[in-house]
């Protein structure tokens, strides 16, 4: 937590976990597809589907499917911005077992054909957590520059990859392996310390037993070039 | 942020001869890896965001549940009218307090400061005094920085989300953040920001959070209120040389500790005080639809 967690972040209210952190699972959806999302289905637990109509949590998590930051002026206007962008969507509530009481999972249909099922939970403060990716159990927040990357569970692909992000000059905070059972499919979670470019993104995507590569950049900072604190 | 106590900022103050703003300001450089330019020009920005959200702020909007908006518009027109028994600068304070809270509600742009459901505290005394006194952006964002330091430490040692802890937790922390930053601007001393902080929380300690439907409206909207004036009356207070009996850090501690032992009902869960009086399960039944 830093002080920008304290004095921020700047959003549309009226909850930073019920809003804020709702707009966050939305556009996470959209990055993890991997497309320009066409349809959508959201089922809304717990906290989110007793309370989510009061906090805007609905318009929060469209809003967020059509790329929109937590401080996007649209977002109470987002059911109009979605006809507009061409995304359908249904929205209801799902009973869940053993999951966080704020919880949201995104059917979502890209164009191209994209499918993404996810679940995610908004913790409080706009902070999110990631819980289920196509039915594989994960475990990551967004808070840092991210890959993930579908691989075939044999012969150790994390270690070509770690390999060349070695070599890319790229650090790993954090990493994790998900799969659902032994041979199949696996997810690998990387959250690294710098960014890493399209380029450099497509190159990893190429090697042997890599199905699908995503990279969800955090959100920007600020231009300061020509900043001056003489001048205030 | 690294830093974890308030005494540990005051031995850095005395150890670097630097004020309370620019410890904060070096250790958010250190934790976020940017330059003193990037860090400045990001708190310039939350700034400006403050200042928007006020200057947006018309009365009109309503929120989702139709509870909550225009008393903001109401408590200036009264002010206005000089009829307000606080009178000048904290009159104004509450007409702030409660018109970024109400915009919170309404689905305006805001900053959480800590956190949404609080917005309304911090912009609610420093705003005011802009007009009455000759503040440079300078002197604000020394403010802010003092503001934020202090939200950190209360977030590492105690909580700032009502779910954890109750409203002392939320207006509790905002409270003391605005409580610290009035006294920075006054040029009162480090040891007058923690008397400031400690009486703030001490003020508000046991606050439960008891929202109706479970909604950042009631009785969220007028707290800020009482968060705001407890931290004008007690950075007056410290200013004056009053001081805390019990030292910040225990207060700070103590304040978790009352948190973490209060009863789920009185945190956030719309289950007890006024969330669960006849009106209050009455009001979340009407909201309580299916949603679309």
């Amino acid at each position: 937590m830093d002080i920008f967690d304290i004095l921020g972040p700047v959003m549309v209210g009226p909850s930073s976990s019920h809003t804020a952190g709702a707009v966050r699972i939305g556009s996470m959806a959209r990055t993890l597809l991997g497309a320009k999302p066409v349809k959508a289905a959201i089922h809304l637990y717990g906290s989110f589907a007793d309370t989510g109509l009061g906090h805007g949590t609905d318009r929060a998590l469209v809003a967020g499917l059509l790329g929109m930051k937590p401080d996007d002026l649209r977002i109470p206007n987002a059911f109009d911005e979605a006809k507009k962008e061409g995304l359908s969507y249904t929205i209801d509530t799902i009973e869940l077992r053993d999951a966080h009481p704020n919880t949201a999972v995104i059917e979502a249909w890209g164009e191209g054909g994209k499918h993404l099922e996810m679940h995610a939970s908004s913790l409080g403060g706009g902070r999110i957590m990631v819980d289920k990716l196509d039915g594989i159990k994960v475990s990551f927040t967004g808070e840092y520059n991210t890959l993930v990357i579908r691989n075939l569970d044999y012969y150790s692909s994390e270690a070509a990859v770690t390999t060349i992000l070695s070599q890319f000059r790229i650090n790993i905070a954090n990493m994790s392996m998900w799969r659902h059972k032994r041979g199949g499919e696996s997810l690998m979670i990387i959250e690294i310390d710098q960014h890493i470019t399209p380029e450099q993104v497509n190159f990893i995507g190429q090697l042997p037993g890599i199905l699908s590569i995503i990279y969800y950049d955090k959100e920007e900072g600020d231009d300061v070039s020509g900043f001056d604190e003489g001048n205030l | 942020m690294s830093l974890d106590s308030m005494k540990e900022i005051f031995e850095l103050m005395s150890e670097k001869k630097k004020p309370f703003w620019e410890i904060v300001l070096e250790d958010d450089m250190e934790t976020r890896q940017v330059t003193r330019s990037q860090s400045i020009a990001k708190m310039l920005t939350t700034w400006q965001a403050m200042v928007d959200a006020a200057d947006s702020y018309t009365g009109r909007r309503r929120s989702v549940s139709g509870l909550v908006g225009g008393d903001g518009m109401k408590m200036r027109q009264y002010c206005i009218r000089g009829e307000a028994l606080s009178g000048g600068y904290v009159s104004e304070v509450i007409t702030e307090a409660l018109s970024m809270a109400e915009s919170n509600a309404c689905m305006c742009r805001i900053v959480a400061a800590p956190t949404a459901g609080a917005c309304g505290v911090l912009p609610a005394v420093l705003l005011p005094l802009c007009k009455y006194e000759e503040l440079s952006q300078h002197q604000l964002l020394e403010a802010l920085y003092v503001a934020s330091g202090i939200g950190a430490v209360i977030a590492y040692r105690a909580c700032i989300a009502g779910a954890s802890g109750g409203c002392q937790a939320e207006i509790g922390t905002a409270s003391a953040m605005a409580a610290g930053a009035l006294v920075a601007l006054r040029g009162g001393s480090g040891a007058q920001i923690g008397h400031a902080v400690a009486m703030a929380l001490k003020n508000l300690m046991g606050l439960v959070c008891d929202p109706v439907a479970g909604l950042v409206e009631v009785p969220c909207v007028k707290r800020n209120v009482i968060g705001a004036v407890n931290a004008v009356s007690v950075a007056d207070m410290a200013l004056a040389g009053v001081e805390s009996r019990i030292p910040v850090d225990e207060v700070i501690d103590a304040m978790g500790e009352v948190g973490r032992r209060m009863p789920v009902e009185f945190r956030e869960t719309a289950l007890g005080g006024l969330a669960a009086t006849p009106t209050g399960r009455a009001i979340k039944r009407r909201m309580h639809k299916p949603l679309s």
